[in-house]
């Protein structure tokens, strides 16, 4: 399946573009998302945390993707 | 009587402080963050805030209606913060709550700032004379 990312901060200046299409297994995780933008983008795995976002919601380790959901990485949030 | 609001131009403050005013309320409490003009010693020069909007607007209706389901007598909550540059001395966010009495507003107003720091989708970066970080993003 193929999945949109939306990258803000941190991660956008590290992918280098605001959002990224990706290949992947169908069902893939959030866990499995991370672990191969890691190996795509080694400086990703140097953050203090990154998260994947789901429709808004911050999804659980284990939470399979779809291609219809609004995909996001959420590196260490900073407001207030 | 929540009110959200992510905000590209100046923050009013006042209108904010009177949004939560209420017949029944006793108390408003407020916090607001401003930019501050050095950071772990370095003199900070802007700083640019970067928000997921619709991230960001949902989890913060979330963080207040938390905050009034653990403290039911809340009577309105107002949570504005801005995005984009910002200056030594602007005003970032502004948190205001209304209670019948003083020592829940400042609970509820506590909790509401201190849970928007850890989950609510906005990026500071800060600027100094000799580069640039992203608050918080490397250990």
């Amino acid at each position: 399946m193929r999945l949109n990312i939306a990258l803000f901060g941190v991660a956008r200046e590290i992918v280098g573009q605001p959002t990224l299409e990706i290949e992947t297994a169908a069902g893939q995780s959030a866990r499995g998302l991370l672990s191969e933008l890691h190996a795509r983008y080694p400086a990703l795995a140097a953050l203090s945390s990154l998260a994947v976002a789901v429709n808004n919601e911050y999804a659980a380790d284990d939470a399979p993707l779809h291609e219809r959901d609004e995909i996001a990485l959420i590196p260490p949030v900073s407001g207030g | 009587m929540i009110h959200i609001d992510l905000t590209d131009q100046p923050i009013a403050v006042a209108d904010a402080l009177r949004s939560v005013e209420a017949d029944g309320a006793g108390a408003i409490n407020t916090f607001i963050g401003t930019v501050r003009n050095q950071s772990t010693g370095r003199a900070v020069i802007r700083l640019e805030y970067e928000a997921y909007d619709s991230m960001a607007l949902h989890q913060l209706r979330k963080v207040a209606e938390q905050a009034v389901a653990q403290w039911p007598m809340l009577q309105k909550v107002t949570v504005i913060h801005r995005k984009g540059t910002l200056h030594i001395g602007d005003v970032a966010v502004v948190v205001a709550v209304s209670t019948p009495h003083r020592a829940e507003s400042f609970a509820a107003c506590q909790y509401i700032i201190d849970t928007l720091k850890q989950v609510v989708t906005i990026w500071k970066k800060e600027f100094y004379q000799d580069g640039d970080v992203w608050v918080a993003a490397h250990p």
